[in-house]
């Protein structure tokens, strides 16, 4: 009976596989316990990204803090106008400025690493988005992007990267992956781009949820006990259950 | 005579304590061959708690105003000590307690504990388990995510397919022409106090009815009619200590994938939290696919799965409703003259298995977009799910079924 419908769940299933297409994601690889990666992350996300996206339920000293940062160097090196290190990280540009620049006002980043997808997803998303800046002339900015098409900014870490044209434009709308030519070069190399790359990601999805290593250093201790409780809780249940025939 | 003895006998001349501590627990005799999914009442019980207390510490920091729900959620995420833990708690336990509920249902239908003398234990059930769906769905609001706002956007303009009065009934459901603060207000009033008071009242009542006619067990045996001199059924043991001690440890091995989930994966790959509930709700930008979350797609399946009539969504609704109430009248479909699964013939066990089959897989299509394949899918699927229910006057009855033991099996 039970081998009958687990056999029928899986026809049911397998018939259901989603056949929409998948654009290309690289894997991030990202390590939230490098903290060198995350502060230079942190460095390069308030230069680039803070002057328009805001980050307005982060505040700079929990950063600080997760990162080691201490306050002074977080005041020096984060802040850049007069707001105090406990505060948190809005942008002086209004919602409506934001709109009549963009065409669309640039979105709080706080969360995007979740609002992108759940565990490497949303991670994998970011990184490959960074990297996917092509030329594209029909565009108010001059650049499209391959992960988030006709996307309304412009390619802020151009001066790091450099240009780059997408060279199988035909090819990529029918799923197939990317493949960049640089058209001008940048400050970086493609390495130290990737890395720069990966090291933004990297803050966002630890600024996207800052407790989660603890969430998981404390969850390990949960789930030892439970092992360690089942032990306990079944040998009280078999004591008590000697006597019932 | 010790003091607790004295104090104990104080409080009994005056309340029933004693009384009902034997009533209840110490001298409820359950069946003693209750078997994995006789776990799963004390584990909702367990869930319905933690929800509430959870819930009481969100809602010391949560703020149920459009311009600061969504912050205030991060705010307990981020600057609130252990708000995180409180969070995951709250948002897995409310997907935790439909799983629980669906496998509690399950087993009420593997062994008939809907037929007489149990009728009224399972309306109380199904009427928990309507609140319950009100309670998540309000619930989901709060955090005023795309989702939450996109979600109750769709579920409550479906009011407005009723004929005649449809729109006024959604704009009265609402407090306003679209999903707005006064929305948010009025389902926070409805998700902290109004909903929680009902499911506490249903549950003594589902408990209270369950504890007068005695539980039902694997075998669909009544134990009550074979008792010792003593008047204690032969085949009972008194629920506590030995239920109460075999139900701790279904809550450490609950306890362990619940924690498991929290620590580890609280957004579940997207199922438990999606992942467009991370944006601010927007009432300008429509998400691409609009998703109730898992524990409704189901209906939410047979929703889109019945074609539009006269220009009007409301044979679909109508559709919707009917798949709740057809569970409601299950006492009265089934004319089986035994209960358990164990007893019964083939047909009923083929039934079933369709039955479990097309909920899990209308589930799925739920979260899926309509049409082409899925569609006709649904409405395949669809017709399983009422076929299950308008047949089963019939098959019950021309099933063959086993001779039932006078007692109680082991195993």
């Amino acid at each position: 009976m039970k081998k009958i419908i687990i056999a029928l769940v899986m026809v049911t299933f397998t018939s259901l596989v989603s056949a929409s297409m998948k654009v290309h994601m690289d894997e991030a690889n990202i390590d939230l316990h490098d903290k060198a990666s995350l502060q230079r992350g942190a460095k390069l996300f308030v230069n680039y990204c803070l002057n328009c996206h805001s980050a307005a339920y982060m505040r700079y000293n929990r950063a600080g803090k997760d990162l080691g940062i201490s306050d002074k160097l977080v005041k020096d090196n984060l802040v850049f106008s007069d707001v105090k290190v406990g505060d948190l990280m809005k942008v002086a540009m209004t919602v409506e400025d934001g709109a009549s620049w963009f065409g669309t006002s640039p979105p709080d980043l706080t969360i995007m690493a979740r609002a992108k997808g759940a565990g490497s997803e949303g991670a994998n998303w970011l990184y490959t988005y960074l990297r996917s800046f092509y030329v594209d002339e029909s565009r108010p900015f001059g650049v499209n992007n391959t992960v988030f098409k006709d996307v309304g900014m412009p390619h802020v870490l151009w001066e790091l990267q450099g240009m780059q044209k997408l060279m199988n434009a035909e090819e990529v709308q029918h799923g197939a992956t990317p493949e960049f030519a640089l058209v001008s070069t940048g400050k970086m190399t493609a390495e130290e781009y990737d890395t720069a790359a990966r090291d933004l990601t990297n803050f966002m999805v630890y600024m996207g949820e800052p407790s989660q290593l603890k969430r998981r250093s404390v969850g390990i201790w949960v789930l030892i006990f439970l092992v360690f409780f089942f032990f306990v809780s079944y040998a009280l249940k078999k004591e008590y259950w000697k006597d019932v025939h | 005579m010790s003091m607790l003895e004295k104090t104990l006998g104080w409080v009994d001349d005056r309340f029933p304590l004693s009384k009902m501590w034997n009533d209840h627990m110490a001298a409820y005799y359950a069946p003693k061959n209750f078997n994995f999914w006789y776990f799963f009442g004390s584990l909702a019980l367990l869930v319905l708690v933690m929800q509430i207390f959870t819930g009481i510490w969100l809602t010391m920091n949560y703020n149920p105003d459009e311009t600061l729900a969504f912050a205030s959620v991060e705010y307990i995420m981020r600057d609130v000590e252990w708000g995180w833990l409180i969070r995951y708690l709250h948002s897995t336990g409310a997907s935790a307690f439909f799983i629980i509920v669906y496998l509690h249902m399950f087993r009420g239908l593997m062994y008939g504990s809907y037929k007489k003398p149990r009728e009224l234990i399972w309306l109380f059930g199904m009427f928990i388990y309507l609140a319950l769906m009100a309670e998540a769905f309000m619930g989901y609001l709060l955090p005023w995510g795309q989702m939450s706002y996109w979600g109750a956007q769709v579920i409550i303009s479906l009011f407005g397919a009723v004929p005649f009065v449809g729109e006024e009934l959604a704009v009265w459901i609402r407090g306003d022409f679209v999903i707005s603060g006064a929305t948010l207000n009025r389902f926070f009033a409805f998700h902290v106090i109004a909903l929680p008071i009902v499911l506490l009242g249903l549950v003594v009542a589902h408990i209270i009815a369950l504890h007068e006619v005695g539980s039902n067990n694997p075998d669909g045996v009544e134990i009550k009619k074979v008792k010792g001199e003593d008047g204690v059924p032969l085949d009972g043991i008194p629920f506590h200590p030995y239920y109460s001690v075999k139900d701790i440890v279904g809550v450490v091995v609950f306890l362990f994938f619940f924690s498991a989930v929290v620590f580890f994966m609280p957004e579940l790959g997207g199922w438990f939290l999606e992942k467009d509930n991370f944006l601010p709700a927007n009432e300008l930008k429509t998400p691409e696919h609009i998703v109730p979350l898992w524990y409704f797609t189901p209906f939410y399946a047979i929703l889109r799965a019945v074609p539009t009539m006269f220009q009007s969504q409301f044979p679909g609704v109508v559709a919707m409703g009917l798949s709740i109430v057809f569970l409601f009248l299950l006492p009265w479909l089934d004319r089986s003259p035994v209960k358990s699964i164990r007893y019964r013939g083939w047909i009923y066990k083929f039934a079933l298995a369709v039955f479990v089959i097309s909920f899990i897989a209308l589930g799925r299509l739920g979260t899926l977009p309509a049409g082409g394949i899925y569609l006709t899918l649904s409405q395949i699927f669809s017709v399983l799910y009422f076929a299950f229910f308008i047949l089963m006057p019939w098959y019950t009855k021309i099933d063959k079924t086993k001779p039932v033991p006078e007692r109680v099996t082991s195993k």
